[in-house]
């Protein structure tokens, strides 16, 4: 619909949009997220939720403890392998359309505790990630501005064509390979068709 | 005041009979001095911290693991010798080799008589098999939780601990990685970086083509 | 329809009719994983319980969740690089496990910090002990079923504080602040009368709390009688801090080994009688209250001068070989590091004595016989953080 026509339509109070923008609008005004705080970060994440911050003005106050309820997963904190199986897990019981935001330098790539033996060094070995909080941990307003990136791309999502989200992909997997504990690691360290390290380092 | 560590070792020798007690001096400012008890006696030892009425050392505060390797000290010795007829200096090296050990030490405090602490440690024999030292638990609960993880991070066996579990690795771990010789997995991704050390653990990852390379 | 299409007068098979069963209050036991996911453990804890009914007839703790190898990267690094790596041990009280780790090493090597270094680290102390103190109030709370409100003044309060300790320190949790032989930076200008104003402003918030919570019916149904600890088995088990003093006894460590300047500083050691869950959270109360007298004092008489030892060397730091263990008394209990030198610039052993895992050892003592809603509040008024319980 042209420009004009739209405002001319406004102006005797009749509202026009796109099925496509007004589903996008009401999902990212209504992210829920997953009431789950694995490390330090939580306790930012938690203060994001309180009176200063106030993450219900971005309409995703509803923490849920039920993955089954919630769309949005927050990895606040430290990813040990310990940890590792029931994080994907979890993740595996979301229903779509599910986002994850990787919150703090533990959850993008082990961050401080990279040298750990029982670190994992990225979240992103197992499940897909869509933002990333670099921090340690990162204040509540870089929460806050994730979430606001979050609410972008979700508005900016076609719903057909070959560029569609993963939810309306009837063949895009929506659960991910959990993986077993080893008698020395994870097995395997990593879900190749999601996940490849990045490029050497330069002139090796 | 605790009487000193000198005549506890002797009281302690003419009260138990037999006991294999010693001193381990520290040579920190701060820090106190501590006793060497030999695993066999460390329960007759440690009931005696306890209940004797001069020290009531009702509360283990601290039990931790040290991992003691296999050392080679080198040392070189220069001796006169007739090399060829002729006295010459001569420098050799001597190599000791101290067999290794896992250590646990215990801190103890008295609450009732709120002094402190008093250290002492037991040794295992070795570190492959016999690496077995009494459990704590009977005399003081508060080791329950700190003995399961030496176990689990260490290898040291208690004897007679009621639950004696990995505490934090999962269950089907098979290494001890607090041990010094401990080789983590190798699942680095090892992003482009201006560290020596780390540009050489890709090449030799890359020459051995472990998995965990794109 | 006409009535010979109804089953009624098909003959009755006696096999199949409804079965009568009396409630015998015996069922099956079941065994629930609660954690590692679950609202209200504290982060990823695990209890593996055995219920009868809703009873916990039997509960174990599973760890290991967040066991991020912290002594072992301490035992790759120096010793200074160790000590952004305390702040997140117990990630409430970054300041407190800073002091822990330095007055060790300040042990190890033979450094005294200055009187002013030895006043901020009192002040910053008791700001942290206040500010856990008032957040556990509000999990706790938040556990017993009285969402939102409680944490949300709890938080309210807990901003003031972390807005002083990121203009001192330029963090709100990781402070990194301390260093062996003092701390790190000078206190900014105005930051003592901001100080004041927090500590003056903060009992009309703990009057408010009083009035609203602490004669609370539902709060005394809940919480007294609920998971009580014999002394006998808190001082036997190593139980410390506010959940040691809760069962009556009398073992404050800012009073025994009276480390760093606390012998200067008259305050009480708030005890308990009964040792459940209601003296648990009075005494940590009662805490706040003695926590500001002694801020009180302290913003008070805080001296200028030097902020570091002299002595003190931050690079190429390798004390001389031995060993030391040194202790404080955290908001959760005595907080322990052990550390073995061998003259190199890294520590050969390092090791955290962490009250919250060491109080969890009672854990399955005092919820047995209640209920799963009862061991939720009973794990909450032991207050324990993830990142030092498995470390």
């Amino acid at each position: 619909m042209d420009e004009g026509l739209r405002g001319e339509l406004s102006r005797h109070g009749i509202f026009t949009t796109s099925l496509e923008g007004l589903y996008n609008w009401g999902r990212k005004n209504s992210i829920w997220p997953l009431q789950f705080g694995l490390a330090c970060c939580a306790i930012e994440m938690i203060a994001a939720t309180m009176a200063r911050y106030d993450l219900a003005r971005f309409g995703a106050e509803v923490f849920r403890p039920s993955p089954r309820q919630a769309d949005l997963m927050i990895v606040a904190g430290t990813v040990t392998k310990k940890m590792a199986p029931q994080v994907v897990r979890l993740y595996n019981q979301m229903p779509e359309p599910k986002y994850v935001i990787a919150m703090g330098a533990c959850a993008i790539s082990g961050g401080p505790f990279k040298q750990g033996y029982n670190v994992l060094k990225g979240i992103d070995r197992y499940i897909p990630v869509d933002v990333h909080i670099p921090g340690c941990p990162p204040r509540p307003e870089a929460l806050l501005h994730a979430f606001m990136t979050l609410q972008k791309r979700i508005d900016a999502q076609k719903l057909t064509g070959p560029s569609r989200p993963r939810h309306l992909v009837e063949e895009a997997p929506s659960e991910f390979p959990i993986p077993d504990f080893g008698p020395h690691d994870l097995t395997p360290g990593k879900n190749s068709a999601i996940w490849a390290p990045p490029r050497k380092a330069q002139g090796v | 005041m605790m009487e000193s560590l000198e005549a506890l070792v002797s009281r302690m020798a003419s009260v138990l009979p037999a006991i294999d007690v010693s001193l381990v001096p520290n040579e920190a400012p701060g820090g106190p001095s501590s006793l060497r008890v030999a695993p066999q006696d460390g329960r007759r030892a440690a009931e005696f911290f306890k209940s004797d009425p001069g020290l009531r050392l009702d509360y283990l505060s601290n039990l931790t693991g040290v991992d003691w390797p296999d050392r080679v000290t080198k040392q070189k010795v220069k001796s006169k010798r007739l090399v060829d007829g002729v006295e010459k200096e001569v420098e050799e090296t001597l190599e000791t080799r101290t067999p290794g050990f896992l250590e646990v030490v215990y801190h103890l405090y008295s609450i009732e008589l709120k002094h402190g602490p008093l250290i002492f440690r037991m040794r295992t024999a070795d570190r492959m098999a016999g690496v077995h030292l009494p459990s704590m638990t009977p005399v003081w609960r508060g080791a329950e939780f700190q003995e399961r993880e030496v176990f689990d991070l260490y290898g040291v066996r208690f004897d007679s601990h009621p639950d004696l579990r990995r505490l934090l690795m999962w269950e089907t771990f098979e290494d001890h990685p607090m041990r010094k010789d401990y080789v983590e997995p190798n699942d680095y991704e090892y992003e482009p970086t201006a560290h020596d050390e780390v540009l050489a653990k890709i090449k030799e990852r890359d020459s051995s083509g472990v998995s965990g390379t794109a | 329809m006409s009535s010979s299409n109804l089953q009624l007068e098909a003959p009755l098979d006696p096999a199949f009719k409804v079965e009568r069963r009396t409630a015998t209050g015996r069922g099956d036991l079941l065994e629930v994983s609660m954690g590692p996911q679950h609202p209200s453990t504290h982060g990823v804890f695990r209890m593996d319980v055995v219920l009868d009914g809703e009873r916990v007839t039997k509960l174990k703790p599973v760890f290991g969740y967040l066991h991020r190898n912290h002594e072992k990267i301490a035992e790759n690094t120096t010793y200074l690089g160790s000590m952004p790596y305390t702040d997140r041990l117990d990630y409430f009280c970054s300041l407190t496990n800073n002091w822990a780790y330095a007055l060790t090493v300040e042990k190890l090597a033979g450094l005294q910090p200055p009187e002013r270094a030895e006043y901020i680290r009192v002040i910053t102390a008791e700001f942290t002990r206040l500010q856990n103190h008032v957040c556990l109030i509000g999990f706790l709370l938040q556990d017993m079923g009285a969402s939102g409100t409680p944490l949300m003044y709890a938080f309210r309060e807990r901003e003031a504080i972390l807005d002083l300790f990121e203009s001192l320190t330029g963090a709100r949790m990781m402070c990194n602040y301390m260093r062996f032989g003092g701390c790190r930076v000078d206190l900014p200008s105005g930051w003592l009368d901001q100080a004041s104003k927090v500590v003056d402003r903060f009992p009309r918030f703990l009057d408010e709390f009083d009035r609203l919570i602490s004669g609370n019916e539902i709060l005394a149904a809940r919480t007294q009688g609920v998971g009580v600890l014999p002394r006998e088995l808190a001082v036997s088990a190593s139980v410390t801090g506010p959940v040691l003093r809760a069962s009556g006894v009398n073992y404050d460590i800012r009073k025994v080994d009276k480390y760093g300047i606390y012998d200067r500083f008259s305050f009480r050691v708030p005890l308990g009688d009964h040792g459940d869950v209601y003296d648990r959270y009075m005494v940590r109360v009662l805490e706040m209250h003695e926590s500001l007298a002694i801020l009180k004092s302290a913003l008070r008489d805080i001296p200028p001068g030097p902020i570091m030892d002299p002595k003190a060397k931050l690079r190429s730091f390798k004390p001389k070989a031995g060993e030391a263990y040194g202790r404080i008394e955290s908001a959760k209990g005595e907080l322990g590091f052990y550390v073995i030198s061998d003259g190199s610039a890294n520590p050969y052993r390092y090791r955290v004595r962490p009250p919250s895992l060491i109080n969890l050892t009672v854990l399955e003592d005092m919820c047995v016989g209640h209920t799963v809603a009862d061991a939720v509040i009973i794990l909450g008024s032991i207050d324990i953080v993830l990142g030092e319980v498995d470390r």
